[in-house]
């Protein structure tokens, strides 16, 4: 089961953070400093794997990005990175060549695709285009909202 | 999207955020958008709520706090609109966990939800019940998740299935309700489905063994069907990974057959074949080809025997062992401590490549690897793997060496064949890294050495040697000067010289000097110093030629800062002045030899008790670290023996050594004993193996040295009843092991087995730390007071070193036993003492303590000190 997904950046910035275990605020702010001091300083050519208060985190870095996920003792570590590289793959797909950038402005679409991929620490869909698919469902309710809810007050702002 | 809106766009605040130079700057801006945010919350209109939320969310992840936009949360998920709903949630699951109560409140927009006519609503709902549901919530909302398993679109069946999985861990008990469903979800094509519902029965088959047989009978040819199917299915390109298809249900389907197999010769028979197949037809050269194999080495290692299917997994590990990608290595280890328990043998081979492992650059790998060669040794090969990892030790990270030290002390004192070659060792691991060594280690060192007699010259002229060169160890260092101390003698003469030892020639003077090294090097420690006087004291009367020049070492610590040293100097040198008669002859001979079979009990005992007990209670006994539940037994009133006689495990064994059955036993057992006294009479009794003669005393060590205390316990027996046959010589606190052994007649110690009740108090509380005392009185002895003092460590840190000191008025007598360990887990960790209180004045004062206790925080020294006044009176 994964505990947690970080997104942090090469300078330490956190980016992302989702939580499949309960961990209180303080506790979060802990488990982020304590890793992202592990993760960053560790060598590149190194694995992938550091072991964590009983507990793995698997992590991988793309461009100024480290995806980490914090998974058992017992899980299995190289499909972890599989997960990760589906999650990088289907956010490329979606952003169109992703950039540090669009988790930014965009984080709230990083969360809501990590949703698409992962529930309770799971892995949920093995298929990008699916995921997409669905992605894109609610993206078009949520415009077409947007456009109602524009008239409407275009109407309301007009009339006033 | 509110034209009227007067705040600032989510990007635009992320800019200004962005632009931020200097964090100061960035907590201004972040304070003025939490203001207007806040502002517009008490305006509550709704049109700014997904806005004000997105805001919080980007605020929240850079580590603000944002408690005061939970509400909002609730209030958008309860809007009609999917857009607000949809952030709603995301805040949802961002900004709050199971454990907040405003939780509860959304419990019946989530049941809307999940009745919702959109599925997409439906979706977010179960998203959300799935990431950061409570218990509470599983049992309110499982009926409706239960039936959105079968739900038209396949995009809510998935969700629905993960968020049962939630729903199952959580509340165990709910797992049959979910055996049907999900078994329905096996026979599906769409991947995703098929996912979702083979990790709900491995989540089931793990919890409930019902569950398991089910899935066992029904499903286990249909699952291996279908893992054939897609293990021979062409190419699709939506699911292929690096010419695997879908390899997350392929390691899926491979761990819940893992589970189906484990355990059942049947099952296990039937899977034999397309695990053969998986392990030798998956590519190897991509990340997802290992994945696979590497769960389906798992795979076959769990399931019941099927030794060709073995060779292979063990194949794929020594081809993952001796590749050059680091993961792969990584698992390899991982896998290989598995493996030995099916196949020693197989595993041995890799020794080599394993203990390069151990000096790989990788901490990660390192690690494994030490942990791997700790489970290889054995009588066999222990002489050439401590030489490895000894080599490796000189050389190693300085990080590295507390890990890799402890691991070879470990292994050394397990396995060593001979004290020579163990004493050889452990000389080592000090002489490179004797800063990281434990203080048990360097403890049980100095028993081994005081036992073997033989070798104390041997020993004590290594000792020295090494000291001159790595003088900067401090465990070294300690252990040198304490046989300096005692051996010193054997030093300077050579005397007892092995046939391998080259003679030295050692002066008296150069023994005093490695000790006044000792206490005057600047970072020795406390310990290390006093150590160093006490030995100076003993090698003034080994060498009386020197003695006027280890006064002027014993006196120049006389000016120290340190009370311990200030004080010690001052005695010392009066001993050494004033008393030259009896120092030479008892006061500062040779310590008598340490046992080491009590030591062991001791050390064994100062494990953490949870770990000892719950692992092997069997073997822990005769190391008396079952002492804990024995003392539980023994301090039950009569009633409560009959109550729990299982309570602990270590109640049952004692039932079984006995052979008594002690629920059965009308034996009253309601003396309050010393436990100590009482688990020692037992292991005495024990090994003995005849009850009756057994006799008590404090403690089954005191009992062969103190003739008196014998005599003493035997009187107040008398007094307490005559019919006691005279030979039972017994204090109180024996009297209740005896009715449990005998059993057949109420003892003559009963009557007076219930003395008045004290109740606990809280002897102390700081914001770290918590003591509560415990009393009972043993009986027929009103003026002493056993009091067993809990210490529990409430801070978020472990304390290690810790020590609890105390002092009593003259009219008081204090005797402590060893505290049960000398470590405290952070958050409720806790540890025990027995002290025993005599009060001579018993009646008509009160007892009253000072205190101090020390411990290290994360390497940090932390005193604190109190007095205790709330005692019940009376004791």
């Amino acid at each position: 089961q994964i505990h947690f997904v970080l997104l942090v950046s090469r300078q330490g910035k956190v980016r992302l953070t989702k939580w499949y275990s309960p961990y209180t605020q303080k506790e979060r702010s802990k488990v982020i400093r304590e890793l992202s001091g592990v993760i960053l300083n560790r060598g590149p050519k190194l694995c992938n794997f550091v072991e964590w208060r009983g507990y793995k985190v698997v992590y991988k870095r793309y461009a100024s990005l480290y995806f980490c996920m914090c998974i058992d003792a017992e899980d299995n570590e190289l499909e972890v990175l599989e997960i990760i590289h589906h999650y990088v793959e289907i956010l490329d797909r979606y952003f169109g060549s992703v950039c540090e950038l669009d988790l930014i402005f965009n984080f709230h679409k990083a969360y809501y695709i990590l949703d698409e991929l992962l529930i309770a620490g799971e892995i949920q869909e093995s298929s990008k285009k699916t995921v997409a698919r669905i992605i894109s469902a609610q993206d078009q309710m949520v415009e077409a909202a947007k456009e109602e809810a524009g008239s409407i007050s275009y109407i309301i702002a007009q009339a006033s | 999207m509110n034209p009227f809106s007067s705040s600032t766009r989510l990007r635009d605040m992320i800019r200004s955020i962005r632009a931020c130079k200097t964090a100061a700057e960035e907590r201004g801006v972040v304070r003025k958008e939490c203001a207007d945010i806040r502002a517009s919350i008490n305006e509550n209109d709704p049109h700014d709520r997904h806005r004000n939320l997105a805001k919080l969310m980007f605020i929240h992840m850079l580590g603000y706090p944002t408690h005061f936009g939970q509400m909002e949360c609730l209030k958008l998920i309860a809007s009609p609109g999917f857009p607000e709903k949809r952030i709603g949630y995301l805040g949802l699951m961002l900004l709050l966990d199971e454990r907040q109560e405003v939780l509860m409140l959304v419990t019946n927009s989530l049941k809307q939800d999940l009745n919702h006519t959109n599925q997409y609503v439906v979706g977010l709902a179960l998203c959300a019940l799935g990431n950061i549901c409570s218990a509470e919530m599983a049992r309110d909302l499982a009926p409706e998740v239960e039936r959105l398993i079968q739900f038209r679109d396949p995009n809510i069946r998935k969700k629905a299935a993960l968020c049962s999985t939630r729903i199952v861990r959580k509340v165990p008990d709910l797992a049959e309700n979910f055996i049907n469903a999900a078994s329905s979800l096996l026979k599906e094509k769409h991947h995703g489905v098929l996912i979702t519902g083979v990790q709900l029965c491995y989540e089931l088959c793990t919890i409930n063994d019902e569950a398991l047989e089910f899935f066992r009978k029904k499903c286990t040819e249909g699952l291996i069907k279908t893992l054939r199917d897609i293990t021979n299915s062409a190419y699709q390109p939506e699911y292929d990974v690096a010419g695997i298809t879908d390899p997350f249900l392929h390691i899926r389907l491979l761990k819940l057959l893992r589970v189906l197999g484990h355990g059942d010769a049947d099952a296990s028979d039937l899977m034999t074949d397309i695990l053969a197949q998986v392990a030798t037809k998956t590519e190897s050269n991509k990340n997802a080809g290992n994945a696979v194999l590497y769960e389906c080495v798992e795979t076959i290692m769990a399931i019941e025997d099927t030794s060709s299917l073995r060779v292979l997994a063990i194949n794929i590990l020594g081809r993952f062992l001796s590749n050059r990608d680091n993961n792969i290595r990584y698992v390899a280890l991982n896998m290989l401590m598995k493996a030995i328990a099916f196949d020693d043998q197989a595993v041995q081979r890799h020794r080599v490549t394993i203990l390069e492992c151990v000096k790989d650059p990788d901490a990660s790998i390192r690690k494994r690897a030490l942990e791997l060669v700790s489970l290889l040794v054995n009588e066999n090969n222990v002489k050439q793997l401590t030489k490895e990892l000894i080599d490796y030790l000189e050389i190693s990270d300085e990080d590295f060496k507390e890990d890799l030290s402890a691991k070879i002390c470990s292994i050394v004192e397990k396995f060593s064949p001979e004290k020579i070659w163990y004493i050889d060792q452990m000389l080592k691991v000090l002489s490179e890294a004797g800063k990281f060594v434990k203080d048990d280690v360097w403890h049980a060192l100095i028993v081994v050495i005081s036992n073997a007699s033989e070798l104390h010259g041997y020993t004590v002229r290594a000792l020295y040697k090494a000291v001159l060169t790595y003088s900067e160890q401090e465990t070294l260092v300690r252990v040198a000067i304490w046989c300096i101390g005692e051996y010193g003698d054997l030093l300077v003469n050579n005397v007892g010289m092995l046939g391998i030892e080259d003679p030295i020639t050692v002066t008296e003077c150069d023994a005093v000097d490695v000790v006044e090294d000792a206490i005057t090097r600047h970072n020795s420690d406390m310990t290390t110093k006093a150590m160093a006087l006490v030995a100076l004291l003993k090698l003034s009367s080994r060498c009386p030629s020197i003695s006027e020049r280890i006064k002027d070492v014993i006196l120049k610590q006389k000016g120290s800062l340190l009370l311990e040293m200030q004080q010690r100097a001052i005695e010392f040198n009066s001993i050494v002045e004033r008393h030259k008669n009896i120092r030479w002859s008892s006061l500062v001979e040779r310590m008598p030899v340490l046992d080491e079979a009590t030591f062991n009990v001791r050390r064994a005992g100062s494990l953490p008790a949870s770990v000892s007990t719950m692992a092997k209670p069997s073997v822990s006994i005769p190391n008396g670290v079952a002492a804990a539940p024995l003392v539980d037994l023994l301090d039950l009133d009569s009633d409560d023996i009959l109550a729990a006689p299982s309570s602990s495990s270590g109640a049952d064994f004692l039932q079984d050594l006995l052979g008594v059955d002690l629920g059965s036993s009308s034996a009253q057992s309601g003396a309050t004993p010393t436990p100590k006294a009482g688990t020692d009479l037992l292991l005495d009794i024990l090994s003995i193996g005849t009850p009756s003669p057994a006799q008590n005393s404090t403690s089954a060590i005191d009992l062969l040295s103190t003739a008196d205390m014998n005599n003493n316990s035997s009187t107040a027996l008398d007094t307490l009843s005559s019919s006691a046959p005279p030979h039972i010589a017994t204090t109180a606190s024996a009297g209740g092991m005896f009715d449990l052994l005998d059993g057949l007649s109420p003892s003559p110690s009963k009557e007076a087995t219930n003395g008045p009740a004290y109740p606990p108090i809280v002897a102390y509380e700081s914001s770290s730390l918590k003591i509560e005392f415990t009393f009972s009185k043993p009986t027929g002895n009103p003026q002493t007071t056993n009091v067993e003092a809990t210490f529990i460590n409430i801070s978020p840190n472990t304390f290690t070193d810790f020590v609890f000191q105390a002092a009593v008025p003259k009219f008081l007598q204090l005797h402590l036993d060893p505290a049960s360990s000398n470590a405290l887990p952070a958050n409720g960790g806790k540890v025990t003492q027995n002290l025993r209180v005599t009060n001579s004045q018993h009646g008509k004062k009160s007892l009253v303590m000072r205190m101090r206790i020390g411990y290290k925080v994360n390497g940090k020294d932390v005193l604190e000190e109190g007095q205790i006044n709330n005692f019940p009176r009376g004791l």
